[in-house]
């Protein structure tokens, strides 16, 4: 009860004229910034920390929720049409959602995602109003043995995206785990794989990865067979919006998305994007149309993964709001925000900053609703981008790739590193490798390891860590099942019903 | 409200604009100066904001007439040091932020240039480091960390920042001073703050180290145990004893400071060294230095410059020690 009197009491706040203009604000800017790759939520919030000096706190912090959210809707729409991620978050979203677009479904692809990602939104926000106290004991009790089996469980879920060969999709894998180590390693502080250039100490965003393999190595695939008189692109089939068969296969997939996402999101070492993986696996497994996976697109495969990258976006300003931990770049650049008002944000931060607190969380209840009101319309337009002729759409893919890479760091080497991968991703495509399993190796394969590792460092190398904790233990039970029940359970069926002309001693 | 060029700046640093015709060269300014800012970071970190904040205070107080800030970030600094120091040279309306990081970053990376090349300005704040342990620990004091330390390091796993980083340094410091061989160290190094203070809340590590901003408010609602800072005195509002006091003799601060590039004329140099100094002995100074957290520690000039050496000399040696240099 006393939570709904502080929410109704956080909407007094966010329903003030200047604040609304400050969330319609926020999200439209957030929905531009992510539609560009390369420019994300958290460098716009730090560009735009000094009006932190003159605007009051609850404005800014509604400004910064909205591009936030924005951020999360705008991402899909480029990941959907031209096959561009904007953000990492969205990456998944790409798979399905620009099959979909050739095949004349963009325009139901971005509703769902529109949809999906505000109906994720909402639940999720309703957890961080309601459930923050309970999901963040939970993700505390992640430490470094419980991570590393959860990473386990993704590897084991996310086979599924390996393709038809796993061989092929293996070696796109561990190509990723190898472009994820460039950088200084993070346990000992020695460089890896950077051959001496000071550019990759940081690493290689995998933002340019995604765009390199996707986008660019895609354009050059087409005009490579331009005049092949393949992969015609259909701008629009059937109704623009979703169809009743459409809503019917999104709905299950937004609320799965949703609750995998929202927990992810929460844990201090989550992240969007494994979120993201584990319900495009989840999908794939439980469609009834398999065979339009990676194919004409199945709507699933946008729906899951939007509504669990947005859910968990709410996850991460769980353990921010309760306890003042920031556990994404956006997160921490907030932080520094409160900071400029000279408000410590820590576990006391619900108590002393109720107003505060209450009224971004009401805020973030608005920045939804008028993010699903900007976007909706805005499909209509977003989808004729596709009755642009091939070579100048392509062509304005590669402007756009190339102007987005380098807003990342302005750093010349990162263009050639997207080119680079370009031509690795049109080689790809030509020898059927899938590339999804690249990004997918990048993100997790990095993360495996230094959990792995610190897991070890606490423990002294002892290994029984990961299966005396608890936790830990149930995670890779998960896995293990994951893993070798369908093989089980095809085994045991595969004996039922030869069982009776197949009796011992029979042959 | 944001006005005109804050905006164009920000939208020309990321890059939207794709080009920085943003040169608002000294014709239109009246009488304060224009400068110039380098950071070799990425926006939104510690060097990010100390820049924005002097050029927020240096602007209220009608000292300069605007700013520009370029950020050219990646691997503590070490891509943009290079550019600062060839591209920079002789721009005696510039300044570069970087701190005992970079110093750190230069070992660690064995990075072609270093900071004796650019021309030292001012020391201006710092952070000193804390020494935490999560509230159920047996540890109540420094000493009985110290004592568990000795009896076998490898039981006291300790998180904190990025392997090689001042929190890394510090650990390594009080290992010396206690007499343990640093390469037995059982550091758990973590990316963020966020992530290190989950680990001691979760109770996963014996204890963490990391600017005391990271920490306060946890010590303040009592989820972790404060046994003592690395300040060079007692603090007000901290009730916990200096590294000194507790016996082990460290003192370390996280600091930062600006920089102008190499080749600047004397007079150039010195107006430089005035105009900070004017800043940070103003009043707008000091409150964001409160809001921050930030404690003040203004050395200028030739002061700055020996310190620099004694400080990197300490930083090698340590960094030496734990096997990374």
């Amino acid at each position: 009860m006393e939570t709904l009197n502080q929410l109704a009491h956080g909407f007094s706040v966010a329903f003030t004229p200047v604040n609304l203009m400050w969330c319609l604000l926020g999200t439209t800017l957030g929905t531009a910034i992510g539609v560009l790759p390369g420019l994300g939520p958290a460098l716009t919030i730090a560009l735009l920390l000094p009006i932190t000096y003159q605007v009051a706190p609850e404005a800014s912090f509604i400004l910064f929720a909205g591009i936030y959210y924005g951020a999360m809707y705008g991402g899909s729409t480029t990941s959907i049409l031209l096959n561009t991620p904007g953000e990492s978050a969205t990456i998944v979203t790409a798979l399905e959602g620009n099959r979909m677009a050739r095949s004349g479904r963009g325009g139901a692809a971005l509703a769902t995602s529109a949809i999906g990602s505000f109906v994720a939104g909402t639940i999720g926000t309703l957890g961080v109003a309601f459930l923050a106290p309970i999901v963040v004991k939970f993700a505390l009790a992640f430490g470094p043995a419980e991570y590393f089996s959860l990473m386990v469980l993704a590897f084991i879920t996310v086979s599924a995206v390996l393709g038809s060969s796993s061989v092929r999709g293996l070696t796109s894998l561990f190509a990723g785990f190898v472009i994820g180590m460039i950088g200084v390693d993070l346990q000992t502080g020695q460089p890896r794989f950077t051959f001496g250039m000071g550019e990759l100490l940081d690493g290689v965003d995998v933002i340019i990865v995604a765009v390199g393999l996707f986008a660019v190595g895609e354009t050059l695939y087409m005009a490579s067979r331009r005049y092949a008189g393949k992969d015609e692109i259909v701008p629009l089939k059937g109704s623009l919006y979703m169809t009743a068969a459409e809503w019917g296969r999104s709905w299950k997939a937004w609320l799965r998305g949703a609750a995998i996402g929202f927990p992810i999101g929460a844990m201090p070492a989550g992240g969007a994007e494994i979120p993201t993986f584990l319900s495009y696996a989840i999908e794939k497994k439980l469609s009834k149309h398999k065979e339009e996976f990676g194919t004409v697109g199945a709507i699933e495969g946008v729906a899951g993964p939007e509504a669990a990258n947005n859910a968990s976006a709410a996850g991460v300003l769980v353990p921010m709001l309760t306890l003042g931990l920031p556990t994404s770049a956006t997160a921490a650049i907030m932080l520094s925000a409160f900071q400029s008002y000279g408000i410590n944000p820590g576990p006391l931060l619900l108590t002393t900053q109720a107003n505060l607190v209450w009224g971004l969380i009401a805020s973030l209840f608005i920045a939804n609703v008028i993010l699903v009101i900007l976007n909706l319309p805005l499909i209509g337009l977003w989808v004729r981008l596709l009755k642009i002729p091939a070579p100048q759409l392509y062509a304005g893919i590669l402007v756009f790739a190339t102007v987005g890479t380098y807003g990342i760091s302005q750093s010349p080497i990162d263009l050639v590193i997207l080119y680079l991968l370009g031509a690795a991703g049109f080689l790809m495509r030509r020898f059927d490798f899938p590339t999804a399993p690249v990004i997918i190796g990048m993100i997790l394969g990095p993360l495996a390891e230094t959990q792995f590792r610190r897991a070890m460092t606490i423990s002294n190398g002892d290994w029984s860590v990961f299966y005396t904790h608890k936790l830990s233990l149930t995670l890779l039970v998960l896995a293990f099942i994951g893993l070798a029940g369908p093989h089980i359970w095809a085994f045991i069926e595969h004996r039922r019903r030869r069982g009776p002309e197949h009796v011992p001693g029979d042959a | 409200m944001l006005n005109r060029r804050k905006f164009l700046t920000s939208t020309a640093a990321a890059g939207a604009a794709g080009f920085a015709a943003l040169h608002f060269t000294s014709a239109f300014a009246q009488d304060a100066p224009q400068i110039q800012i380098f950071v070799p970071a990425a926006p939104g970190g510690g060097w990010d904001q100390t820049a924005r904040t002097i050029d927020q205070v240096l602007r209220s107080e009608k000292l300069i007439s605007g700013s520009q800030i370029t950020n050219v970030g990646g691997a503590g600094g070490t891509v943009g040091l290079p550019q600062f120091v060839n591209q920079w040279n002789g721009k005696g309306n510039s300044l570069m932020v970087a701190g005992m990081v970079m110093v750190g970053a230069i070992i660690a990376n064995k990075s072609a240039n270093n900071l004796t090349e650019v021309t030292p300005i001012a020391r201006l704040t710092g952070e000193f480091e804390a020494l935490v342990v999560p509230a159920a620990s047996p540890f109540k004091t420094a000493a009985d960390f110290v004592a568990a330390l000795k009896a076998d390091p490898t039981k006291v796993p300790v998180a904190g920042g990025s392997a090689g980083g001042s929190d890394h340094i510090l650990f390594g410091l009080i290992a010396k001073t206690a007499g343990v061989p640093a390469t037995n160290l059982s550091y758990v190094p973590f990316a963020g703050g966020g992530e290190a203070l989950s680990a001691l809340l979760g109770n996963q590590v014996a204890a963490g180290i990391s600017g005391y901003g990271e920490f306060a408010e946890q010590v303040k609602a009592g989820a972790l145990r404060l046994l003592a800072i690395s300040a060079d005195k007692r603090q007000d509002g901290i009730d916990a004893p200096t590294l000194k006091e507790a016996g082990i003799d460290v003192e370390l601060f996280n600091w930062r400071g600006v920089f102008a590039p190499p080749g600047v004329s004397d007079a150039d140099k010195a107006a430089m060294v005035t105009l900070i100094e004017t800043m940070a002995k103003s009043e707008a100074w000091a409150t964001e230095c409160k809001n921050r957290n930030w404690t003040q520690i203004l050395l200028t000039g030739d002061d700055y410059a020996r310190f620099l050496t004694e400080d990197t000399a300490r930083i090698t040696a340590i960094l030496k020690d734990l096997g990374l240099a």
